[in-house]
C-alpha cells in the first residue's frame, strides 16, 4: 500500500478532484485481480491450506440503509483524513506517529458505532 | 536494487498485489480480505462495555489482527526502512488547488503542515485527524466494511452492498474535498 501511495492524503486528494488515473488503477486493478483469481478458484474447485473448500460468504444484500448511510460518513471520514483504515495502520507502521490519533479516533468511532447502533436505520 | 524499493510504485504493480491478498487470504485461512472488522475485534478485546455487537469470541478472528500487524510492519519497511526520499508526484492541477487551499509542504506521503502535534487542538488539524478518523471508524463498522472489504473483496464479488457502500464512499469524500475543506483549510 505504502510503496503504491494509496496512503498518501495528497493521492487521496488527486483521486477526488480527479486529476490522475493513479488511484482509479490501483483500486481497479486490485478489484480485478481480485474477481479474476475468485474466478480460476471457483472454476479450478481449488481448496485452501487445509483443504477445506474456499468461499467467501456474500455479504447481506438485503438492506440498503446501512450502506448509504455508513457510506457516506465514511467517505467523509476518508477525504478529511485521506485514509482508509488500513493505510491508518500502515502510515503509524512507517514512523508517522501522528497517524495514531486518526487510528485511535477510528476506534473510537467503531465503538460508538456499537453504542448507537441498536438506535441506527440498517 | 535498493533504489526500485524506495521509488514509489506504478498502479499496475501495486493495485495488482492488493488484488492478490483476496485469494491469499481465501487460501491461508477461508477469510474475506478486510481492514475495518479489526476495530470492532480491538474494542471487543479492550472495552466491550456489555454492548450486544462487541459480543462474540473475538479471539476466532486473531487472523484480523495478525493482517493489521502486518500492515503496521509493512508500513515501517515501505515506509521508513525503503522509504522514498523525494517529495510526492502529484498532477499539477491537484497541487495547485490544494497549495490555494494553503498546502505548501509536499514532502512525504501526508501534509505535514496539517497533520502534526500542535495542530491538534487547532480546528483544522482537529477535524483532519480527530473527526476525519473518527468518521472513518464508525462509517465503515456501520456500512459493514471500508475501501478493502467493499471496494476491493465486495466489489471483486459482484455484490450489491458493496456497489452502494463505494457510491457511498465517493459522494462523500466528494462533499468533504469540494465543500468542507476549502472551509476548513482557510
Amino acid at each position: 500500500m505504502i510503496k503504491s501511495e494509496v496512503v498518501s492524503w495528497f493521492r487521496i486528494q488527486e483521486m477526488f478532484r480527479f486529476d490522475s488515473f493513479h488511484m482509479y488503477g490501483v483500486i481497479g486493478s486490485a478489484i480485478l485481480v481480485g474477481a479474476v483469481s475468485i474466478w480460476v478458484i471457483n472454476r479450478l474447485g481449488l481448496n485452501d491450506m487445509d483443504g477445506n473448500t474456499m468461499e467467501l460468504k456474500p455479504k447481506d444484500n438485503s438492506t440498503t440503509k446501512r450502506y448509504v448511510f455508513g457510506g457516506l460518513i465514511f467517505g467523509l471520514g476518508w477525504a478529511l483524513t485521506g485514509a482508509c483504515p488500513g493505510p491508518l495502520y500502515v502510515l503509524s507502521g512507517s514512523g508517522l506517529l501522528i497517524m495514531v490519533v486518526p487510528l485511535v479516533s477510528a476506534i473510537i468511532g467503531a465503538w460508538v458505532y456499537g453504542l448507537l447502533r441498536p438506535r441506527l436505520p440498517h | 536494487m535498493f533504489d526500485i524499493l524506495r521509488q514509489p510504485w506504478p498502479w499496475y504493480v501495486g493495485g495488482p498485489l492488493i488484488g492478490l491478498m483476496v485469494p491469499l487470504l481465501l487460501y491461508i485461512g477461508n477469510q474475506s480480505f478486510g481492514v475495518s472488522s479489526s476495530f470492532r475485534h480491538l474494542c471487543s478485546a479492550t472495552v466491550p462495555a456489555g454492548l450486544e455487537y462487541f459480543d462474540y469470541n473475538w479471539k476466532k478472528h486473531k487472523w484480523n489482527i495478525w493482517l493489521v500487524a502486518g500492515m503496521i510492519i509493512g508500513g515501517f519497511l515501505g515506509g521508513y526502512v525503503f522509504g522514498n526520499p523525494e517529495p510526492i508526484r502529484l498532477a499539477t492541477d491537484a497541487r495547485q488547488q490544494l497549495s490555494a487551499l494553503g498546502i505548501h509542504d509536499f514532502n512525504g506521503l501526508i501534509p505535514r503542515g496539517l497533520f502534526n502535534w500542535h495542530n491538534l487542538l487547532t480546528v483544522k488539524g482537529f477535524m483532519v485527524m480527530v473527526i476525519g478518523g473518527f468518521l472513518v471508524g464508525f462509517g465503515a463498522r456501520y456500512a459493514g466494511g471500508c475501501t478493502s472489504g467493499h471496494a476491493i473483496t465486495g466489489m471483486a464479488t459482484f455484490q450489491k452492498a458493496s456497489l452502494i457502500s463505494v457510491i457511498g464512499f465517493f459522494i462523500g469524500g466528494l462533499i468533504v474535498t469540494y465543500f468542507l475543506l476549502p472551509v476548513i483549510l482557510n
